[in-house]
């Protein structure tokens, strides 16, 4: 192992739990969850079924939601007129609603990137992209955005420009951010749902671009 | 003093920028607090003040939904949903049973 990957390696322990194996119990907290969930359901505070309930909600709710929200924001310009003013109303027009936060549209433009973290713990618009990738809640991400954005961006790839103004919105409980990344060149002939298809996860978090159309 | 969540701004190594999907017993702790935030008996506030709670060694060491495993725990109690003899005597109860089945960790049979 090179000197390099080396320290790479042990800056990751530092900050992440050490790789651990899905196939078996490796914890105390694995088996106090367990446990709670067992008590829980005994005593009838929750059922079984609610809780498998909840958990095909989450994942029933993908990043997809979100990419149609954006793609008609690109090809409708009073409905992005709407999701910058009042997203909550914006979303639930395409049967999106935000249970508990306020949500706020950003949009990127060819002037300023707007990028998403939350820097006391993980907050997300659940409702519209799912849960949070492992990165978004990690203590690097988190420490390290608000100090050099630019810095961050590049490790995903995402190289902006010094006369680009990068803004970082740290999110809340209360409130939550959705980029509207900007419409990739050469999309004029798209129809809403291939221009969906372009809009990643990361690009509604802001940590990279709309991916390019096939040509 | 900055609490253990409050990392905003502070110097860390490169973002692992892999995205890491989660396990059956992450979805697990994730539905189960999302079930007893349906019926009000936690709410996300209570949580998140529960995780920031924990201090620093164990904010630090946990994993994510380890923390919210520990929070959920701390709140279950204080509001007198279980109690902890009864969680600790399941805690026992689950360690057997996964030793039993083969599905614990070696090094995990006793506390």
């Amino acid at each position: 192992m090179s000197e390099e990957h080396h320290l790479h390696d042990h800056e990751h322990g530092s900050v992440h739990a050490p790789p651990q194996p899905d196939d078996k119990v490796h914890s105390y907290y694995q088996i106090l969850g367990i446990a709670l969930k067992e008590l829980l359901i005994e005593k009838g505070v929750v059922s079984a079924d609610d809780v498998r309930r909840q958990i095909e909600r989450r994942d029933s709710i993908t990043p997809a939601n979100g990419a149609r929200v954006v793609a008609k924001a690109w090809t409708d310009p009073a409905f992005r007129k709407r999701l910058l003013d009042d997203a909550n109303g914006a979303v639930s027009e395409l049967g999106f609603e935000m249970t508990t936060a306020k949500l706020v549209a950003i949009e990127n433009t060819a002037g300023e990137h707007n990028v998403v973290v939350c820097t006391l713990c993980s907050c997300y618009p659940r409702d519209l992209l799912g849960l949070p990738p492992s990165w978004y809640k990690s203590r690097a991400y988190r420490a390290r955005v608000v100090r050099e954005p630019r810095a961050v961006l590049a490790e995903f790839g995402t190289h902006v420009p010094e006369h680009v103004v990068v803004r970082v919105h740290d999110s809340t409980a209360d409130m939550r951010f959705l980029v509207v990344p900007e419409r990739p060149e050469g999309t004029q002939g798209l129809g809403e749902a291939e221009l969906a298809a372009l809009v990643t996860r990361d690009s509604m978090i802001g940590v990279a671009r709309a991916s390019a159309p096939n040509r | 003093m900055r609490g253990p969540h409050d990392v905003g701004g502070l110097q860390d190594g490169p973002v692992d920028t892999e995205a890491h999907p989660l396990t059956f017993w992450e979805k697990q702790i994730d539905g189960l607090r999302a079930a007893v935030g349906a019926i009000g008996l936690v709410n996300t506030h209570e949580n998140r003040a529960a995780v920031e709670a924990l201090g620093h060694d164990a904010y630090n060491t946990l994993a994510y939904y380890e923390r919210w495993t520990a929070a959920l725990c701390r709140l279950l109690i204080d509001k007198g949903a279980l109690t902890q003899d009864e969680i600790d005597a399941r805690v026992a109860l689950v360690r057997q049973r996964l030793a039993a089945s083969g599905e614990l960790e070696s090094g995990m049979e006793s506390p």
